[in-house]
């Protein structure tokens, strides 16, 4: 069954080249060669399209997924890919506990588009979920396989044979035979059916490459090199949605080995340094015509006026509209959710080289396979000529699903016929990679005489429909998505939308608790109706010590709780307002997370701590400020992410449930941290903010919606 | 002009190369990362005379003569320089590009301050972003070793 996508956003790459004939090339005395295409590409510009997501049934043979070589050592391929969430060591887990094998004794390809099975791409928390019991089936066949040769040597039952360390044993006899004598490197010819997989071990595996890491030996996307590589940089424009009017190329030196390519909207040079290419660009003449839009101050009266389309995902129950009027207290309130970065430590980077076979390209992608049809459509290519593959990249984050950086080098190869490498600056990974989207949720909440909530109206406009259905038991609901223009680019980012309506929601909460009289964690526990919410409540509460201080002056306490792609997590934290400054400081902060049964508890406690840390980031002071399209703080001198000094006391409790298939972690548990630190500047201020982030410069600048 | 990088003397060929391009571009030394070219990351932390300096703002004519030492010149005859094997224990990374950058930061600290505190510990690596927000374990990495070990 190929995996059905149901969150992710993602606004496809937009270049668009002339055929190869249409080239006119140009040798230089100088050494560069010079391709002129005549420009009318950019008319055939679609602007921004919602990328068509393309499936492709998993294959069901053994040998498609793991491998048993001579020497007993097992080869395992994914499509999925590693970007810190730490997968690798997970599905290594998976497919050595099923063949009962050691960790070490798994090497896992991954993402690569020849020799892994097609994936969509490592994105809504579905490793765990879908590849690992996958993987674990792949095994589990495997092993069956194994025990059957082995019967079959020795003229026993399978089913009185043991496998246990690598080797099949007959426990009567004595007899034993290691996985690699077995096969002798044979493929298995095994269909996986209805494997009955085991629930993971939950044991705490080291990161199975952090030597290499430690050591700088392995190589990130941005650190591969092939013979006789060159260096590209791209002209940008000043917006990412301007087009190019006009280009004079008379300038461009005709020294220093650089060749510069312009075909439809893309002018770029290769050259043997990324120095000497930028020197050549830095000659180019170029015209852009940038669209006007509105300034991140404006952006959220414009979303409610530029709608793309009918509201989606609602939730109707009970008759909201009627229920007003039965109302004990009504809270309404308009929050607002700014547009923020990934900002992944490694840039988009990647590395292009033709040959007669085809098109290679080495990339930082969460989506190879993506990638590989982006490039197929970008050169007119049978997809069967791409070969994408992912090296271990330096993070994601929801913000490397598009291949425009890999199309490039792909451009830059192609026209100088040598490998070419292209890496992003920060600036450009600022300004032309997507963005989180910013969004305007309006909502209006009731609760009965009995502080039971009563009804619940809530308008999300365009950050997204993650996340939007409540825990909460609510008779009377309207719940809407409303998709509108955007005038940046936008797409996916870890947890995507379920942060936005979090933050509302459980702010909105707080208020609602407020109003009538009641404690926000009374409120919550009287009206949760999902267990797996109250479980992690109670216990973020119970480990926080919540209730054992009071909020007062310049220090508070929030909570706030939810869940998200089968997870479920709590946060309680403490917020200090520093009297001077008056910046906020989150002092301590306590998070319960539940995913199932765990697959790895100390990767888990690493990936549920990262997750707080970068949603504090969020919540306190991130936000990318523009005018119009063009951004206008592109760089990490302007653009805050946390740092040492942020880094609050955490204790974090792992609910495990043993009983439950494991779900993923690498989104859920950054959902909560921003209502909780919202609720605690309120108890320490008894200001309700309503913007995302709640204070770049202290709570007293910060409030500019409500 | 010369340097010496990871005890080995070298000659560029382009001094108005940042040292950041030398490193990865000619010498190959990729284990020195990339991240932002304004010096505001610390991905590019390598050690110039067991001092940590980022590599992406310094030009190689401010590093003449100098002995700088990179992720890669860390481990000897096989065997790896404490702070990585810290790293290691505390399992301190998600991704790990920040990773060589954040030891070397660690090494020069612990070379002006074998015992800091958690406050020194933060003003010193404050430079350093860590996106996956690994800083409780890089803290943790950092105590193990200012207390040689007895509360890792």
């Amino acid at each position: 069954m190929p995996e059905r996508e149901r969150y992710e956003l993602l606004e496809k790459p937009s270049y668009h080249f002339e055929t190869e004939r249409r080239d006119v090339l140009k040798l230089f005395a100088g050494g560069g060669l010079l391709v002129l295409i005549p420009h009318s590409a950019a008319a055939q510009e679609s602007g921004r399209a919602r990328g068509a997501w393309r499936g492709e049934p998993l294959p069901d043979d053994v040998e498609a997924w793991l491998h048993i070589g001579p020497d007993g050592r097992v080869t395992a391929f994914t499509g999925k890919v590693e970007v810190g969430q730490n997968s690798r060591t997970a599905l290594t887990q998976a497919v050595a506990e099923e063949l009962r094998v050691a960790a070490g004794q798994v090497e896992m390809v991954m993402g690569d588009t020849a020799r892994t099975p097609f994936d969509m791409g490592t994105f809504g928390s579905r490793t765990t979920p879908t590849m690992a019991p996958r993987m674990r089936a792949a095994g589990v066949a495997a092993r069956q396989a194994l025990l059957e040769l082995a019967a079959q040597k020795w003229g026993v039952k399978p089913e009185t044979l043991e496998a246990a360390d690598g080797c099949v044993r007959d426990p009567k006899s004595g007899r034993s035979a290691s996985y690699g004598e077995l096969t002798h490197g044979q493929a298995i010819t095994r269909t996986i059916g209805k494997e009955q997989i085991s629930r993971p071990r939950g044991e705490s595996v080291a990161k199975i490459n952090a030597r290499d890491i430690v050591t700088g030996a392995h190589r990130y996307p941005s650190d591969i090199t092939r013979p006789g590589m060159l260096h590209g940089k791209v002209l940008r424009p000043p917006a990412w949605d301007a087009d190019l009017a006009s280009v004079d190329l008379s300038a461009a030196p005709e020294t220093g080995g650089a060749t510069i390519v312009h075909d439809g909207k893309f002018v770029g040079a290769a050259a043997p340094s990324a120095r000497a290419a930028a020197r050549a660009l830095a000659r180019v003449k170029a015209n852009w015509s940038t669209p006007a839009g509105p300034s991140n101050s404006e952006v959220f009266d414009y979303f409610k006026h530029n709608p793309t389309g009918p509201a989606e995902d609602a939730v109707r129950a009970g008759d909201v509209a009627s229920a007003w009027g039965q109302a004990a207290h009504t809270v309404e309130g308009r929050y607002t959710v700014a547009y923020i970065a990934h900002v992944p430590l490694e840039p988009r980077a990647a590395v292009a080289e033709w040959t007669r076979d085809g098109l290679t390209v080495w990339t930082g992608t969460q989506r190879p396979f993506g990638v590989r049809e982006e490039l197929a459509e970008a050169f007119g290519l049978d997809i069967k000529k791409v070969h994408v593959l992912m090296p271990d990249c330096g993070s994601g984050y929801g913000g490397k699903h598009t291949g425009e950086c890999a199309i490039e080098a792909a451009r830059l190869a192609k026209a100088t016929n040598r490998p070419v490498k292209v890496v992003w600056s920060r600036e450009e990974e600022f300004r032309f990679a997507y963005l989180r989207p910013a969004g305007l949720i309006e909502v209006r909440g009731a609760t009965a005489g009995s502080g039971k909530l009563l009804a619940w109206e809530f308008h999300n406009y365009n950050s997204g429909p993650s996340g939007l259905a409540t825990p909460y038991d609510i008779p009377h609901q309207l719940i809407a998505f409303h998709p509108t223009r955007s005038p940046l680019r936008q797409g996916s980012y870890r947890g995507l939308a379920a942060t936005a309506n979090h933050f509302v929601r459980e702010s909105h909460i707080d208020d609602l608790a407020a109003a009538s009289g009641s404690g926000p964690l009374e409120f919550r526990l009287a009206n949760l109706k999902e267990p797996r919410v109250r479980a992690v409540l109670e216990a973020a509460t119970g480990r926080f010590g919540w209730g054992r201080e009071k909020s007062g002056a310049g220090r508070g306490f929030g909570l706030a709780c939810g869940m998200e792609k089968g997870s479920f997590v709590a946060n309680c934290v403490e917020i200090e307002i520093e009297e001077a400054s008056q910046r906020v400081r989150v002092r301590r902060v306590s998070t319960a997370f539940e995913c199932g049964a765990i697959v790895n508890p100390d990767h888990l406690k690493n990936q549920v701590e990262g997750a707080v840390l970068m949603g504090i980031g969020g919540a306190l002071f991130e936000a990318i400020e523009f005018e119009g399209s063009r951004i206008t703080n592109p760089a990490l001198s302007r653009y805050r992410v946390p740092r040492f000094s942020d880094l609050p006391e955490l204790a974090t409790v792992l609910v495990n449930r043993r009983d439950l298939d494991s779900a993923g972690a690498g989104e859920t548990p950054i959902v909560t941290i921003a209502p909780a630190i919202r609720n605690a500047i309120l108890a320490a201020t008894g200001k309700a903010l309503r913007s995302l982030p709640l204070a770049p410069s202290g709570p007293a600048g910060a409030n500019k919606s409500a | 002009m010369k340097l010496r990088v990871n005890g080995k003397e070298v000659t560029p060929h382009d001094p108005d190369q940042s040292l950041l391009e030398f490193l990865r571009d000619d010498l190959g030394l990729t284990g020195t990362k990339y991240g932002c070219g304004e010096g505001q990351c610390g991905a590019c932390t390598v050690l110039v005379q067991g001092s940590a300096l980022r590599s992406c703002i310094t030009p190689l004519s401010a590093v003449a003569d100098r002995e700088i030492t990179t992720i890669e010149g860390l481990e000897t005859d096989g065997k790896l320089h404490p702070v990585q094997q810290a790293f290691l224990d505390a399992g301190a990374m998600q991704c790990g590009y920040c990773t060589a950058g954040m030891i070397l930061s660690c090494v020069s600290l612990l070379a002006r301050h074998p015992h800091p505190d958690e406050a020194e510990a933060r003003r010193a690596l404050n430079g350093n972003i860590c996106r996956c927000g690994t800083y409780p374990r890089i803290l943790q990495a950092l105590r193990s070793l200012s207390t040689g070990g007895r509360h890792a």
